[in-house]
């Protein structure tokens, strides 16, 4: 019978930071490395469903900082992980808002950041034991 | 385009930032969807006040 301290060796074991990683560059990935399919899907669904409507709304990319805002901005993009560089590279969302949709757009592909680099780090406390 | 209204943006925002908080701050499923219910009433719920109290200053 497995003791509490084998499952933490077993959760200890292995390149620990590789649902971490792949949560951040694909949403919901480090839940399903881990195969909580579920959380997986409804973290998935949730972020993919939130940086769409965001670019639907032609929400703005931040592409570099220009002063504090722009910085925070950047980061929370950059949240978003692989989905950030595909919109980039495919010329989504807008280079300058010029409605209020816009706006809302663009504080949803941030948000949509932020909350995944949360699912992210969700994924790592569930691969090393720290989580249930 | 998407063109939601300011309160259809919001229940958007506040449905997905409270599945994420949800799945992700609690451990057992009746929890998650307790906490995830509560994290969206708090979000609507506060954007409601704030929406009432900004009227009443700017009349």
């Amino acid at each position: 019978m497995a003791t509490t301290q084998d499952k933490k060796n077993e959760a200890a074991s292995g390149f620990v930071y590789l649902p971490l990683i792949a949560g951040w560059l694909v949403p919901g990935a480090g839940h399903f490395l881990l195969r909580k399919w579920g959380r997986g899907a409804l973290i998935s669904a949730s972020i993919l469903g939130m940086f769409g409507l965001g670019i639907a709304m032609q929400g703005k990319l931040y592409a570099g900082a220009h002063d504090i805002l722009d910085m925070l901005g950047f980061a929370g993009d950059l949240g978003n992980g692989l989905l950030y560089v595909i919109s980039r590279a495919a010329g989504w969302g807008a280079d300058q808002i010029t409605q209020t949709t816009g706006d809302y757009g663009t504080r949803f592909i941030v948000v949509a950041g932020l909350l995944n680099v949360i699912a992210a780090v969700d994924a790592h406390n569930l691969r090393t034991g720290r989580k249930a | 385009m998407f063109r939601p209204s300011h309160f259809a943006a919001v229940l958007l925002f506040a449905l997905f930032a409270s599945v994420v908080f949800g799945v992700t701050q609690r451990s057992t499923p009746p929890r998650m969807v307790r906490y995830g219910l509560y994290c969206f009433v708090l979000f609507v719920g506060s954007a409601i006040v704030l929406s009432w109290l900004m009227f009443l200053i700017a009349r």
